[in-house]
């Protein structure tokens, strides 16, 4: 059974078509890439995924649950966590406050116990610490725990922002162009990242990205759309010779 | 300049960091419970009046500072406190149940008022609690069943164990005993998962969203604190005061209210205290400075709005950090002196990135 099961979705703002009978389906443990030109209709995809935007015809399913219609700050409690492609990270608290953050959706808070810091929560506090730090191990952020966002280089941000999605413990990770506005260097770590993440942790990537070279080297499917469409689905290299995907990116007369 | 070595997790949310601020904090407890040894009862009464106004602050810094919602009538939950509060005393209720009783009450209109009014931001919601302190300060004066209207009420004086506190010594203890229990309070709010809930809202609403935070939960329950700490602040007020009337709780109190927070450092408690020092005081400087200036400019009846309003728009232009950023800068010119880049606190420009998805 697939993790994740985007059937025959529609979203339209006013007369622009955004996506248009779009479906596919991200497998336990898999990472699953979208890509296509600018404007293709992709970070909407992930919108909708995540109950930013309501689609107007067909169903999103994640583990069996219909989530169409779910809140959007339930999507987290499923198991699904994101990351954006301009970073959104909470950018006047430090590296370990964001990652802490993340945290809180495991806890049943309650102002009341907060408020007077009782031993119960001082012990989730700690039980949730221990979680961060595995994150933090698996992504080197060490040297920035303590660190406000504002004075991290954007690279080091993106990262902050995958470790944030890890401290969900979800089970479906969505990555915005991960890849955007990091050095060729950033870039290959990133393939390592997206590779641990996977295979050690088990958890399944949804990927919206540019880089081909990212693209080809982690993905184990990859969906190629255009003007809200899909093209086509399949390994790379099928999708990267089809030709209405070369029509796509280089135009009618590429041949 | 300290380094701080951390060598448990539980070390990071300890309220203190290390033995400096343990001596440091320590002293000014003692000062503060040694002040009525040498203190006037005047002053005392002006510091009582200032941890007031603290208590009021460090729920509408949790509003303000932390969740990123600015409120314009904030006097009006001093009003519903303060009143709740004469109101239970005058029915036989014994003073410290009716404070806590007037704080929650007050929390359960902040809660009510929220609801609807907190859908909106920026702007719009500044508005939404301006008519709502409008529309507090309309109750209070037609509705002179309950609140005596114009003539206002009398507050029954405090009375715990069959002693009356109305005198300024065990008043100023009851005070800096609730804003302490405040202060503790709200820090402990600030490092457990409701605290940061708020912040979250604050930097990024999409991003909080997508970290499973509901708005709708974060932003009443910080306007529910917010009401709840000044409710009780304005139970204490009630008996500051002794006599309520409508008066006592216009737009200049609520402007007072948020100029003490965005002066004393949006987003930390330290400039809720710095804060009140300066509301609280710069009054009485203003008197004393009416007799130093000639004539003409001392008689100005509208003097001290005027100054108070020219105080906001200095800070928020020359240090929109508060009282307490400066004092950061400060400090840390000395922990770094002579190393100390000019740029170290520069602001960036940036987007607004909640805004994006609307």
């Amino acid at each position: 059974m697939s993790l994740l099961d985007v059937a025959d979705i529609d979203l339209s703002f006013g007369g622009v078509r955004a996506i248009h009978g779009v479906s596919f389906d991200v497998g336990e443990g898999e990472v699953f890439s979208i890509i296509g030109p600018n404007g293709a209709g992709k970070t909407s995809i992930f919108n909708a995924i995540s109950r930013f935007y309501d689609v107007d015809a067909g169903r999103i399913t994640f583990c069996g649950e219909d989530i169409t219609d779910v809140r959007p700050h339930r999507v987290a409690e499923f198991g699904i966590a994101r990351t954006f492609q301009n970073s959104e990270l909470f950018e006047h608290e430090s590296v370990l406050q964001n990652l802490r953050i993340a945290r809180d959706v495991h806890q049943t808070s309650n102002p009341l116990s907060d408020l007077l810091f009782l031993p119960s929560v001082r012990r989730r506090e700690l039980e949730s610490r221990d979680v961060i730090e595995q994150v933090i191990d698996l992504l080197d952020l060490q040297a920035y725990r303590y660190q406000p966002i504002n004075n991290l280089p954007f690279g080091v941000r993106k990262m902050v922002e995958i470790a944030r999605g890890l401290c969900l413990q979800p089970r479906l990770l969505l990555l915005d162009e991960p890849s955007s506005g990091l050095n060729p260097e950033e870039t290959e770590d990133l393939v390592y990242w997206i590779e641990d993440i996977n295979q050690d942790l088990g958890i399944a990537i949804l990927m919206v990205e540019h880089d081909m070279r990212l693209v080809s080297q982690v993905s184990n499917r990859v969906l190629a759309m255009n003007e809200g469409e899909v093209l086509v689905i399949g390994g790379y290299d099928e999708v990267r010779r089809h030709p209405q995907v070369l029509d796509a990116y280089l135009g009618a007369q590429h041949g | 300049m300290r380094f701080l070595f951390r060598t448990s997790h539980a070390k990071d949310f300890e309220l203190f960091q290390h033995g400096g601020q343990v001596f440091w904090y320590g002293l000014l407890a003692a000062a503060l419970l040694a002040a009525p040894l040498f203190l006037d009862p005047f002053y005392l009464g002006e510091l009582s009046q200032v941890f007031i106004y603290a208590i009021a602050g460090v729920g509408l810094m949790l509003l303000v500072g932390y969740t990123g919602m600015v409120s314009l009538g904030h006097a009006a939950f001093l009003a519903i406190g303060a009143y709740a509060h004469a109101r239970f005393m005058t029915y036989g209720v014994p003073f410290v149940p009716s404070m806590i009783g007037a704080s929650l009450f007050t929390g359960v209109i902040a809660c009510i008022v929220g609801l609807p009014v907190l859908r909106m931001t920026g702007v719009y919601l500044a508005v939404a609690t301006l008519a709502l302190a409008e529309i507090v300060e309309q109750i209070l004066t037609h509705w002179e069943s309950a609140t005596g209207g114009f003539r206002g009420m009398r507050v029954p004086e405090p009375e715990l164990f069959g002693l009356l506190l109305d005198a300024p010594t065990p008043f100023y203890f009851i005070c800096l005993f609730v804003l302490t229990l405040c202060m503790f309070g709200a820090l402990n709010v600030l490092r457990t998962p409701t605290g940061r809930s708020l912040v979250a809202v604050r930097d990024s609403e999409t991003s909080a969203v997508s970290m499973g935070i509901s708005l709708v939960r974060a932003k009443t329950t910080a306007f529910t604190l917010s009401g709840m700490f000044a409710g009780l602040a304005g139970a204490l007020f009630a008996h500051r005061i002794g006599h309520l009337a409508p008066d006592a709780f216009t737009l200049l109190t609520s402007i007072q209210l948020l100029l003490m927070v965005v002066v004393g450092g949006l987003g930390s408690m330290h400039g809720v205290i710095f804060g009140a020092i300066f509301i609280g005081l710069l009054p009485q400087a203003i008197a004393l400075g009416r007799d130093v200036v000639p004539q003409g400019i001392g008689a100005l009846p509208g003097l001290e709005p005027a100054i108070f309003g020219a105080i906001l728009i200095a800070f928020l232009i020359f240090e929109p950090d508060g009282i307490y950023g400066r004092w950061v800068k400060i400090r840390r010119y000395f922990e770094e002196f002579p190393l100390y880049r000019k740029d170290t606190f520069k602001r960036q420009r940036r987007f607004l990135h909640t805004e994006r998805l609307r």
